[in-house]
């Protein structure tokens, strides 16, 4: 795979359009992420943020456009295979309630036939402050919400991803466990220098995690900022509301 | 209309018992008129009913009370008036007498032990005798020259035989006939009334007991044999009527004994022919042959019926069957389990499948489930010509009611299974066949095993139907208990089938709880 794109860009939407029926989910969306770097994807329900994050892992194929992973056209890759590079941390966890902590854990490396897959499913759990011995044999139900988000997180690490996704991962949990989770997850991303994509609809969330913000509005890209410049410039009414209902302005 | 029958049989009731504890007031009541559950038995009611209807008396129809023993108990406590019944089954059923071969000197014994006994009066008989008929395809006849039933002695090891369970277990039924023609079948087979011709037709059987005005013996051109050292008893119908009708109205007795002697044989054979073959309305046919004869002309529409029990000593029948109930167990199982096990190994795959294709899953499933809607008995007298009787007409019908809850349980449930599971495993790179293998199928597994479960229990209650098709198992004693309205002998099939019902749900129970994922 011939690396085309500069500075390290791992991830890139070029002018990605996604049709459902009447409604325009994406329209002619363009955007990159760099190495290391976690780019925040936050708007309305129906903005269309979490088909573009769909559109990395082919969950979602675009009608138009293109999605580039480490330069190579997405749409040749066989989608399973780049679902396995690339981890992924839904909402509500999705935890395989048959399966105990350990195993959910080991998913990727199991289906990747990596050698040693407990053993990464340990350090994944230990990564983000689960005592394996402790939690290894536990079930999922048997878990409080927020060590549930964490197991989801390590499952997502254990294969030693370079790329994540993470759909609204936080958005379920308690101010107090999501503020927890937020900087245990910070931490680990900026020590193992991943890649990052998080929908959230949480702008404080976005400013708190993301190295750039992109807001989407309709299926559109409405601004693309650092949190900084997002701050000090909003691009339009619709952003400055947004910064105000976030108090991240004051009124 | 039935809650308003029921209503109007209600009031009938309480005008009765007022009228019965207010003594010799004049009748108002309506005459109540039954039945046994058999054509005839409903048709010679109707014209009953409908010949008082046309003296102007007041009718209420209770046609099919349960058989013999119900259908006594109620006239002879005043619940029911008249409703028609053999001389022989009298004497044999309910007296319990040897019967004589003299038609005359049976009337006689029953009308006049009945009136003292129980104070009900046989009427004269109404013309025609409804005897056993023994019958056999017209072809073989002619092949083995068969006129009388000493004839068929001579063959009748190399024919197999059709008998319903009740004739097969009756002195004045097939041993009886072996100890007087000497008749030993090569095989024989319990079939119903529902299916026994068909299968005689179809070849299935060569020989069947019928009786000798049914109209399938017309329309299946049947032969039958002459009982020429007259075996079977005589069997004349006759109205038999209550002790408050003939206190209460002797008018309606008189009306109803104008009918005394207009019916022959051949009468009745047509009669009934038009009803079990053509499929005429009773009411109609009843009005027609009530014309026919000069009674009457008039036709209005019957009503349903009500039920009663029996008594005895269950537990003491029970166990002295043992032996014989325990291999009708067996066979019953055998027939559950072989039928289940197919149908699991069918509507599992296909519930799977459908998941994958799920624009076509509810139009396949809604297929299935109109299997269930097919009555029984229907169905398995629909296999009879693809399939012959026995084991394996049986064996296909519960396959195909077992088929619907396991289907429906495997799809629902591989469908609904942990939608947020299912996303993540999918979103971190399982293929659509690991998915649904390491997690809609384990997720779905309880649901599944409450279908096969379901499927279980309502296989072990349809398989008592397969007596119908002379298959075997427990329904064989429910069915001749039926027929012959002994409740012990019902009994005898129910409760092992109600409790093979309950074995067989725990087990499926206890594995349910095994086969739940992360327990």
């Amino acid at each position: 795979m011939e690396e085309r794109d500069p500075a390290g860009v791992v991830l890139r939407a070029e002018r990605v359009s996604k049709r459902y029926g009447s409604v325009l989910a994406l329209d002619a969306v363009s955007l990159g992420v760099g190495r290391a770097e976690c780019v925040a994807l936050i708007g309305e329900s129906g903005s269309g943020k979490t088909t573009l994050l769909r559109c990395f892992n082919r969950l979602v194929d675009p009608d138009d456009g293109r999605v580039l992973v480490d330069g190579a056209d997405a749409a040749g890759l066989d989608p399973i295979a780049l679902r396995r590079r690339i981890g992924y941390v839904p909402q509500d966890g999705g935890l395989l309630p048959h399966w105990r902590v350990g195993r959910n854990v080991e998913l990727v490396p199991w289906l990747r036939r990596m050698p040693e897959g407990d053993r990464l499913a340990e350090r994944a759990l230990a990564l983000v402050g689960l005592e394996p011995a402790v939690f290894s044999d536990r079930w999922p139900r048997e878990l409080s919400g927020g060590q549930r988000q964490r197991v989801a997180v390590a499952r997502a690490l254990a294969a030693s991803p370079d790329l994540i996704l993470l759909d609204e991962p936080f958005g379920a949990l308690d101010a107090i466990t999501r503020a927890d989770l937020q900087v245990a997850f910070d931490g680990i991303r900026r020590e193992l220098k991943i890649s990052a994509v998080l929908v959230t609809h949480d702008l404080n969330e976005a400013f708190l995690l993301a190295d750039r913000i992109v807001v989407m509005r309709q299926g559109r890209v409405e601004q693309e900022a650092s949190p900084a410049g997002l701050r000090e410039a909003p691009a339009t009414e619709y952003v400055r509301q947004l910064l105000l209902r976030a108090r991240v302005l004051a009124a | 209309m039935s809650s308003l029958a029921g209503l109007r049989g209600g009031l009938a009731l309480l005008v009765g018992l007022s009228t019965i504890a207010g003594a010799q007031t004049p009748s108002v009541r309506p005459i109540v008129v039954a039945s046994k559950p058999f054509g005839e038995s409903f048709l010679l009611a109707e014209m009953f009913a409908q010949l008082l209807e046309a003296r102007h008396f007041t009718v209420d129809r209770r046609l099919g009370l349960g058989a013999t023993e119900i259908a006594f108990r109620a006239l002879r406590t005043n619940a029911i008036d008249v409703y028609p019944e053999y001389t022989g089954t009298g004497l044999l059923a309910i007296l319990g007498q040897r019967p004589s071969p003299d038609p005359r000197q049976v009337f006689r014994q029953v009308a006049r032990e009945f009136r003292d006994r129980y104070g009900v009066r046989w009427l004269p008989p109404l013309g025609f005798q409804n005897t056993y008929a023994i019958a056999v395809r017209r072809e073989t006849a002619r092949k083995l020259s068969l006129a009388t039933l000493s004839d068929l002695a001579r063959v009748s090891s190399t024919l197999r035989a059709g008998l319903t369970p009740d004739f097969i277990g009756r002195a004045d039924g097939l041993p009886g006939l072996g100890k007087a023609y000497g008749v030993r079948f090569g095989s024989v087979r319990a079939l119903l009334p529902a299916v026994k011709y068909q299968a005689l037709a179809a070849g299935e059987v060569d020989v069947i007991d019928g009786y000798s005005t049914d109209g399938f013996i017309v329309r299946y051109d049947l032969v039958v044999l002459e009982d020429d050292q007259h075996f079977f008893p005589p069997y004349e119908a006759a109205a038999v009527v209550s002790p408050a009708l003939q206190r209460e109205s002797p008018a309606a007795v008189a009306a109803l004994a104008e009918l005394s002697g207009l019916l022959t044989e051949t009468d009745m054979r047509r009669l009934n022919r038009r009803i079990e073959v053509d499929g005429i309305p009773i009411p109609r046919v009843a009005a027609a042959a009530l014309l026919s004869v000069g009674l009457t002309r008039a036709g209005p529409a019957g009503s349903r019926p009500a039920a009663g029990d029996s008594g005895g000593g269950v537990f003491p029948y029970l166990w002295s069957q043992r032996s014989t109930i325990l291999s009708l167990t067996l066979r019953h199982l055998l027939l559950v389990g072989v039928s289940l096990a197919g149908a699991i190994a069918v509507a599992l795959p296909l519930g799977l499948a459908l998941e994958r294709s799920r624009r076509a899953a509810e139009s396949v499933i809604r297929g299935v489930g109109l299997l269930q809607t097919l009555p029984s008995i229907a169905l398995l007298a629909f296999m009879i010509p693809l399939l012959g009787i026995g084991v394996v007409p049986a064996l296909v019908a519960l396959f195909l009611y077992s088929l619907y809850p396991i289907l429906r349980n495997t799809y629902t449930g591989v469908r609904d299974a942990a939608p947020e599971a299912v996303g993540a495993a999918w979103a971190l790179g399982m293929t659509p066949g690991q998915v649904l293998r390491y997690v809609r199928l384990p997720l779905a597994a309880p649901v599944i095993m409450a279908g096969i479960r379901t499927a279980a229990v309502i296989n072990v209650g349809t398989a008592t139907l397969a007596a119908f098709i002379g298959a075997g198992g427990l329904g064989d004693p429910i069915a001749a208990g039926l027929a012959l309205s002994d409740t012990r002998m019902i009994l005898s099939g129910a409760l092992p089938a109600a409790l093979l019902a309950l074995l067989v749900d725990a087990l499926l129970g206890a594995s349910e709880r095994w086969v739940t994922p992360g327990r």
